[in-house]
């Protein structure tokens, strides 16, 4: 073990059988995902506000709580992006304190998956591998293909053939192998799942996923850091696979647990999907232990249909144990969503984004947030890659004469008097 | 009637090494019962107090059996069945 790695190695989430650190996904007794382990005691010794505060605004400053070796060999400018006060928005919605964690801004693709991927990789490195890839619904396959690119990887990425196009040309471009599926997401994943087992490739989210979701912790830091590092009351979280929403979680008790945030967590956490594809929001919403699977998603919010989620059972756990709730919403209210973030904050977030803020609004609705507390949401992935779903929503714009007459007379404007000479 | 069950390979150490089983059994839940009578060892790793463990993924001809009927569903001569584990994606 290198003096800068602090992960100790893996832990089955269902026994607690323990691993060495290996491209191995899940425990061999019982199936269970393993998840990274950390000696938080040399983290917290090694670890300050200071410390961290003093280097560059990526994700990397928080590197003692990721588990690489060396220094990051793919990504390293990844994350660090803003935390924004949005008050136009919490007046629209009748909160008193909103903010927007805006991952639809991160380097290099625009998706909070820049995150994960730059861990998976910077780790397939550290392991050896020569070739790459991941099922995804469209973000994770941009992100691969471009850090792939920069690392000189040979990339496969699958996806689901009836993916929004601009999702697979901003694949295709980073001359990604990109193969289309006829099938859902889910059967995608399987089939990655059997390539990674038969061929021991990289998969990102497949055997590579232990490592891969720690990435997402780092949107929890910076959360915590650009607060003041201090813990919302409140988190809306999108959920596809349903990592995301637990690891912005854990990223809240490892700050605790190592002393740099001293509250203890108390954040109610909020699952968003979209009616078309809610598997954990059904799971939550009728008392299930384990949620159903939905064999065919059907939303325009193809970023989240996942119908089978690999992290549904924790999810909707957490979300219960933390006191918060979930919900899911229709095309037309995803819609009107991102419509109403570009207007009131200038925020032009994806279908999740629509999806994540459509929640918000009906749980704030619903009384199940109150209007007084501290509220975050996050927006996950950039609305230039889902420009379709909004395309009939918007006006076209009008056209004119090139003169001022004919712009006063659209514009509603009274020409003026001319002028005396 | 011949069923082939793929055996991935993380439990092909319960296999001696086979990447495939030929089964019998008219249905999943059957075809099952006689792969771990052949290989006992599979028996834990596959089942808890009965039941199918969460993290497993049954696969009938590459369609998920919770989506045909699930241990019911019925096996039809030379279909294959493959078990893929479920924590994967996302």
């Amino acid at each position: 073990m290198s003096c800068s790695d602090f992960a100790t190695g893996m832990k089955c989430r269902v026994c607690g059988k323990l691993y060495p650190k290996s491209a191995i996904n899940f425990c061999v007794e019982d199936f269970g995902p393993l998840e990274v382990t950390y000696d938080y005691d040399r983290v917290r010794a090694n670890l300050s506000r200071s410390k961290i505060e003093k280097r560059p605004r990526n994700m990397w400053r928080y590197r003692e709580l990721l588990p690489l070796e060396g220094e990051p060999t793919v990504g390293p400018q990844v994350g660090g992006t803003p935390l924004i006060r949005a008050d136009r928005l919490a007046d629209a919605l009748g909160v008193e304190r909103l903010w927007i964690k805006n991952d639809a801004v991160n380097f290099p693709t625009l998706s909070f998956k820049d995150r994960v991927v730059s861990v998976a990789l910077s780790k397939a490195r550290e392991f050896g591998m020569r070739t790459v890839g991941c099922a995804s619904t469209g973000n994770l396959a941009n992100s691969v293909a471009a850090q792939a690119a920069s690392a000189g990887l040979e990339t496969f990425i699958l996806v689901p053939a009836d993916l929004e196009r601009t999702k697979i040309f901003g694949t295709a471009v980073y001359g990604a192998k990109v193969i289309g599926v006829s099938g859902t997401y889910d059967e995608v994943n399987r089939v990655c799942t059997q390539i990674a087992l038969k061929y021991g490739w990289g998969f990102v989210n497949v055997n590579l996923r232990p490592f891969y979701a720690e990435g997402s912790k780092t949107m929890g830091f910076e959360i915590a850091e650009d607060l003041g590092w201090r813990f919302p009351q409140h988190v809306v979280c999108p959920m596809a696979g349903g990592a995301l929403i637990g690891k912005i979680h854990k990223a809240f008790t490892e700050l605790h647990h190592i002393g740099l945030v001293q509250e203890p967590v108390t954040t109610k956490m909020y699952g968003a999907q979209a009616s078309g594809c809610n598997p954990i929001s059904d799971c939550v919403k009728n008392g299930r232990e384990r949620h159903k699977p939905v064999r065919k998603p059907n939303t325009i919010c193809k970023s989240l249909a996942i119908g089978d989620p690999a992290d549904g059972y924790f999810a909707a756990k957490l979300i219960k144990e933390t006191g918060g709730w979930a919900e899911d919403v229709t095309d037309e209210e995803i819609v009107e969503a991102m419509l109403l973030l570009a207007r009131t904050e200038g925020i032009f977030a994806e279908t999740a984004g629509g999806t994540t803020l459509a929640v918000t609004r009906k749980l704030i609705e619903s009384g199940r947030i109150p209007r007084d507390e501290e509220i975050v949401i996050c927006i996950t992935g950039n609305g230039l890659k889902t420009q379709d779903a909004v395309f009939d929503a918007i006006e076209s714009p009008a056209v004119i004469a090139p003169t001022l007459a004919a712009f006063e007379q659209l514009a509603g404007l009274k020409a003026p008097e001319p002028a005396l000479v | 009637m011949a069923i082939r069950i793929e055996i991935p390979a993380p439990l092909r150490e319960q296999t001696a090494g086979q990447t495939e089983v030929s089964v019998t059994g008219a249905t999943v839940g059957a075809a099952l019962a006689n792969l771990v009578s052949q290989y006992p060892g599979l028996e834990p790793k596959l089942f808890q107090n009965g039941q199918l463990r969460p993290y497993i993924n049954i696969f009938v001809n590459d369609e998920d059996i919770r989506y045909l009927e699930e241990m019911d569903t019925q096996l039809t001569d030379g279909v294959v069945v493959a078990l893929i584990p479920a924590v994967a994606g996302g």
